[in-house]
C-alpha cells in the first residue's frame, strides 16, 4: 500500500503529501474504500468506461474535467474551498470571534456526530442505487447515475478527511464504521431511516435526487456556515457537486412528465388505463410519488422542536440556510417561530422560541425551494395544454417525526379521521400496484441516443456533447 | 469610427433548463448574476464573459449567447419574466434594428469593448468549447490564482501610464504599469488581474472589478521588479457614438504616477505559454487582445537574450482597424524576423481592401501547415468573441487542404492544451 502516490492519486488542495499522519491514516482507509466500492458500488460496472466529470482543483476550470474513466479508477479528491483570511464566526454565542481551525474540545462530540451523520448518507445513497444501472432508460441517464455515485463517493472522502485530520483515533474508527454500515442491513443499518429504504425504480431515483438530495443541499448549506472552518470550506465545495444531483432529479421527472403529456395529446386521453397501456407514467401516479418522497424527506430535518438544534446553532456548529444573507441579530435568543401541531382535530400554529425551532426553519426554507421545481414541471404540463397541475402536499401530510408525527392530515392540509385516511391512502401515496406498474416499465436501454418509452430525451447532452454521444463505453 | 449600432454577444441563461441551483451566482467573481423567485439572470453590463460560471453549471443552461445590438440588450427585468429564451435575432432583424449591415456579415475585429477580458474561459456562442483547451500546455509553469478576492483586494502603485497609439485615433490606448511593492503578486503570461474602480455607481453600489490581461512577462514589466503592465482602451462613447465615460477605463487612463489602485486576482490557469525548448507559439489577436501576446513575446525575447533557451518559433497575426491604432507594435516591429514572424491585417485603412486576421492566416497557409504538423506548436487566440469562428474555420481549411485530419488534429490540440481561445 505504501507505493501509492497520494498527491497524484488523490487530487487535493490540502497538502496531503505533507501530512504524514494523515497520509498513513488514509493509506489504511483507501483500500477499504475500494473494497467497499467493489462490493457495494454500482453493480456490474467494473469494466465500463464512463464519461465523467472529475474535479482536479477548486477553481472553476479545474473542477470540471471530462473524460471516459473506469469508476473504480475515479480520482476521488479532497478539496476545500479557498479559506477566507480572518474569517469570523457570524452567528451564535461566539459571534465575532475568529472561526476555528481546530476542533474545540467542548464541541468535539457534537461536531463528530454531525460529520458522521452527514458522511453516512453519502455511501448509503450509492448502496441504495447500486442496482439501478441494470434498468437505465438510456446511456445518458446511466452516465448521470454513475456521476452521482462517484460524487457521493467523493463526499464520503470529504467527510473522512475531516474525521482523520481532526478527530484522531475516534475519527479513524468512525471512518471505518462508515464503510461497515450498509443501507438496509438489519444488523448494521445506515444512521438515517430514509437511507435504508430501497430505490427500486428510476422514477423513485429521480424523486430521490430531486427531494432527498435537496435535503442534502440544505444540510450542507447550514454546515457551510459553521464556525469550524474546515467543515465550512469542505461543504461549500460539495454544494457545487450537489447541484448536479438535483439537476438529474429535476430534469428526470420533467422528462418523464414531458413524455406522458406527449402521449396524452397523441391519444387525446387522460385515462390512466389507456396511458398505462401506452407505457407511460400517468400524472396521478407521479403526484403520489411526489407526496411520498416529499413527506419522507421533510422528516429528515428532524423534530420541529429540538434542543440539539438550538445547541448546534448557539455553539456555532451549524447555521441557518443563507445565514450570512439574513438581517437579524444571528443570536436569536429573543426570537420566536411558528410551528404546526394538531390540537383537538385541528391544525394549529404555535409560537415557540426560534432557537428550538431551527429544524423547522430549515425545513420551511427547503419547502420553498422544492416548490420552485414543481412549478417548472407544471409549466411542461401547461405548455401541452393539459389542465392537470402537480402540487406539493401539505407540510403536515404523512409525517413521522416531531409534533406532527402520525397525524392524519390530507395532502390539502385537512385533519381527517383514521377511516378517511385509510380509505384515501391509495389516492395519496403510491400503491403496490403503482410501484409494480412503474417497475414493469424499467427495461434497460443503452444504445446511444435511444430512450425508454416512458421518458423523453433531454434537451441537451452533457458538456455540450450530443444527446447520442457514447456516454458509457461497455468493454 | 463606431458603427451606428454595435453588436455584442449577450450572455443569457436558459430558464427552461436552469434548475436555480445558485451555483453560477455563487461562482461569479464580479457579481453579474442575480435572481428572483422565478429566474436566474445575467446582468449584461456587469458580465465580463470570464466564463467562470460555465463549467460548474450542472445543466448547461448557462452557456447561451445571443448577438444583440448594444442598445437593445435584454434588461434584467425582461429576463426575469421569461419562461423560455426568446428566439435569436436573424441577420435581417439585426439590420432592421439599425446595425450596420457590414458588421452583421463580418463582425470580426472592431474593437469596441472597453476592457480586455482575459479570464480563462474558452467557451461561448460559437461552440468553441469543442476546440478550446481547458488545460494548460504540459510545460506551462504553475500559476497562482485568486490570491486576492473582491473582499480583500491588494493595493498597487501606478509607476507608469503612457499612451501607446498615435494621438487622434479613435481608440486611445494606454500602457499602465502597476507596482506591488512588498505584496506578493506572482503572475504568468496569459493571466489577468481585476481592477476595482473607487467610488460607487449611480445606484450607490460599489463598482465591480474589471478584468485586464497582463501585458508583461512573469519577471516584471521591468525585469526583476515586482510590477506588471496592462493595456487599457479609453471608452469615450457608447455604441451609438454618444459620449459615455467608461468607468474603469477612464479611471485607469487618467491615473497619475504615484497613485494607488485596488487589484484582485491573479486569474487564469490554462491560457499559459509552453516553456519547453523548441515549442512554437502561434498568436492570433485583435486590439487589446494583443496584451497576452506581448507578454509571451517579451518573455521569449528575454530568454533568447539570455542565451539559455533553445526557443521555438513565434508567429503573430494581429488585426486592427488602422495602422495608427496598433498599440505596442512600434518596438515589436524591430524584432528579428527569425525570432517572430509578424502579420498585420487592417480592416479600415483608407483606400485599402478590408482584411481580417483569418485572411492573413489563409495567405500564410503553407507556413501554418508546417506549424500544425509539429506537436510542439501551441495556438493562442485573444480578442473579440466574434473572431473565434473565422479563425477556427481558417485553421480547419488550412489543415484540410494540406490533407490533415482536422477532427483528429483539433481534438489533440484541445486535449493536449495546445489551442487556447480567450475572447470577449
Amino acid at each position: 500500500m505504501s507505493g501509492i502516490n497520494y498527491s497524484g492519486k488523490i487530487p487535493n488542495n490540502v497538502n496531503l503529501s505533507e501530512d504524514r499522519t494523515l497520509q498513513r491514516a488514509l493509506e489504511q482507509w483507501q483500500p477499504n474504500f475500494i473494497n467497499w466500492w467493489d462490493d457495494m458500488g454500482p453493480e456490474g460496472s467494473t469494466d465500463m468506461n464512463v464519461y465523467l466529470r472529475t474535479a482536479v482543483s477548486v477553481d472553476p476550470q479545474g473542477w470540471a474535467q471530462f473524460g471516459h474513466v473506469k469508476m473504480r479508477d475515479y480520482r476521488w479528491g479532497v478539496f476545500l474551498n479557498p479559506g477566507e483570511e480572518d474569517r469570523k464566526i457570524h452567528f451564535g454565542d461566539h459571534i465575532g470571534e475568529k472561526a476555528w481551525q481546530e476542533v474545540p474540545g467542548e464541541h468535539r462530540a457534537n461536531l463528530r456526530r454531525i460529520i458522521v451523520t452527514q458522511g453516512d448518507t453519502e455511501p448509503a445513497s450509492v448502496e441504495q442505487q447500486r442496482h439501478l444501472g441494470l434498468t437505465a432508460p438510456s446511456m445518458y441517464d446511466l452516465r448521470n447515475l454513475f456521476q452521482i455515485n462517484v460524487e457521493e463517493g467523493r463526499h464520503l472522502w470529504a467527510m473522512v478527511y475531516l474525521l482523520h485530520k481532526y478527530f484522531g483515533k475516534d475519527g479513524r474508527e468512525e471512518a471505518d464504521a462508515l464503510l461497515q454500515r450498509n443501507s438496509g442491513d438489519q444488523d448494521n443499518p445506515r444512521i438515517l431511516q430514509a437511507f435504508n429504504e430501497k430505490t427500486p425504480d428510476w422514477l423513485s431515483f429521480f424523486m430521490f435526487t430531486y427531494f432527498t438530495d435537496r435535503d442534502g443541499k440544505f444540510q450542507l448549506c447550514a454546515l457551510a456556515e459553521s464556525a469550524f472552518d474546515p467543515l465550512a470550506r469542505t461543504t461549500k465545495f460539495m454544494l457545487t457537486e450537489e447541484a448536479h444531483h438535483m439537476f438529474v432529479g429535476e430534469s428526470g421527472v420533467s422528462r418523464t412528465i414531458q413524455r406522458t403529456v406527449n402521449v396524452m395529446n397523441e391519444l387525446k386521453t387522460d385515462d390512466v388505463g389507456k396511458l398505462r397501456a401506452a407505457g407511460v407514467i400517468d400524472l396521478p401516479t407521479i403526484q403520489r410519488y411526489i407526496n411520498f418522497h416529499f413527506s419522507v424527506t421533510i422528516d429528515l430535518f428532524g423534530a420541529d422542536q429540538s434542543s440539539n438544534a438550538a445547541t448546534f446553532y448557539s455553539s456555532g456548529l451549524k447555521g441557518r440556510y443563507e445565514e450570512g444573507k439574513r438581517v437579524d441579530d444571528h443570536i436569536l435568543k429573543g426570537n420566536s417561530y411558528k410551528i404546526l401541531s394538531v390540537e383537538q382535530g385541528k391544525l394549529v400554529e404555535k409560537e415557540v422560541p426560534m432557537l428550538n425551532a431551527l429544524n423547522e426553519v430549515l425545513r420551511d426554507d427547503y419547502i420553498t425551494d422544492s416548490k420552485g421545481g414543481i412549478d417548472r414541471w407544471n409549466r411542461v404540463i401547461e405548455k401541452a395544454g393539459i389542465p392537470f397541475r402537480l402540487k406539493v402536499p401539505h407540510k403536515a401530510f404523512h409525517r413521522n417525526i416531531g409534533s406532527l408525527s402520525g397525524a392524519k392530515v390530507s395532502p390539502e392540509g385537512e385533519v381527517v379521521s383514521d377511516e378517511h385516511w385509510t380509505s384515501k391512502m391509495g389516492e395519496w401515496l403510491p400503491t403496490d400496484e403503482d410501484r409494480a406498474y412503474v417497475a414493469s416499465l424499467m427495461g434497460r436501454v443503452v444504445e446511444p441516443g435511444k430512450f425508454a418509452n416512458w421518458i423523453a430525451p433531454p434537451v441537451m447532452g452533457i458538456n455540450r456533447q450530443p444527446v447520442d454521444f457514447d456516454y458509457v463505453r461497455f468493454n | 469610427m463606431n458603427a451606428p449600432t454595435e453588436l455584442f454577444n449577450q450572455h443569457l441563461i436558459d430558464p427552461q433548463i436552469c434548475i436555480r441551483c445558485n451555483t453560477c451566482e455563487a461562482t461569479c467573481p464580479v457579481g453579474a448574476i442575480t435572481h428572483d423567485s422565478r429566474n436566474y439572470v445575467v446582468i449584461a453590463d456587469k458580465c465580463n464573459s470570464c466564463m467562470a460560471c460555465v463549467p460548474p453549471c450542472p445543466t448547461g443552461s448557462i452557456d447561451n449567447w445571443h448577438m444583440r445590438p448594444k442598445n437593445a440588450a435584454y434588461t434584467v427585468q425582461e429576463q426575469l419574466s421569461w419562461d423560455d429564451l426568446p428566439a435569436e435575432l436573424s441577420q435581417s432583424d439585426l439590420i432592421a434594428l439599425g446595425v450596420d449591415a457590414d458588421s452583421v456579415a463580418q463582425p470580426t475585429i472592431q474593437v469596441s469593448n472597453s476592457f480586455v477580458d482575459a479570464s480563462v474561459g474558452q467557451s461561448g456562442a460559437f461552440n468553441s468549447q469543442l476546440y478550446g483547451a481547458t488545460i494548460p500546455p504540459w510545460s506551462a509553469a504553475h500559476p497562482y490564482v485568486n490570491l486576492y478576492g473582491p473582499k480583500s483586494p491588494t493595493t498597487a502603485k501606478v509607476v507608469g501610464n503612457v499612451r501607446v497609439n498615435e494621438a487622434g485615433t479613435a481608440n486611445e490606448t494606454h500602457h499602465i504599469v502597476l507596482d506591488f511593492g512588498e505584496m506578493p503578486f506572482p503572475v504568468l503570461e496569459g493571466q489577468s488581474i481585476g481592477i476595482v474602480p473607487p467610488g460607487q455607481d449611480e445606484m450607490g453600489r460599489a463598482h465591480h472589478a474589471r478584468q485586464y490581461s497582463i501585458a508583461s512577462p512573469r519577471n516584471g514589466e521591468r525585469a526583476g521588479y515586482n510590477n506588471l503592465s496592462i493595456t487599457v482602451k479609453r471608452v469615450v462613447e457608447n455604441h451609438d457614438g454618444k459620449p459615455v465615460k467608461g468607468v474603469a477605463s477612464n479611471y485607469l487612463c487618467d491615473l497619475k504616477t504615484g497613485e494607488s489602485v485596488q487589484v484582485i486576482g491573479p486569474f487564469g490557469s490554462s491560457f499559459l505559454m509552453p516553456n519547453h525548448p523548441k515549442s512554437n507559439i502561434i498568436m492570433i489577436c485583435t486590439g487589446t487582445g494583443s496584451a497576452p501576446m506581448r507578454a509571451m513575446t517579451e518573455w521569449r525575447r528575454r530568454l533568447r537574450q539570455s542565451g539559455k533557451f533553445e526557443a521555438g518559433k513565434l508567429i503573430l497575426f494581429f488585426g486592427a482597424r488602422t495602422q495608427k491604432e496598433l498599440p505596442y507594435f512600434g518596438p515589436l516591429q524591430k524584432l528579428p524576423k527569425d525570432f517572430i514572424d509578424i502579420n498585420f491585417a487592417f480592416s479600415r485603412e483608407q483606400g485599402q481592401v478590408k482584411r481580417y486576421v483569418q485572411d492573413l492566416m489563409r495567405e500564410r497557409s503553407a507556413d501554418l501547415v508546417s506549424f500544425l504538423k509539429d506537436a510542439n506548436t501551441y495556438l493562442y487566440v485573444c480578442g473579440l468573441k466574434s473572431m473565434e469562428e473565422g479563425v477556427l474555420l481558417a485553421l480547419r481549411d488550412v489543415a484540410i487542404q494540406a490533407g490533415m485530419n482536422w477532427e483528429k488534429l483539433s481534438q489533440s490540440l484541445k486535449q493536449e492544451g495546445r489551442l487556447h481561445l480567450e475572447t470577449y
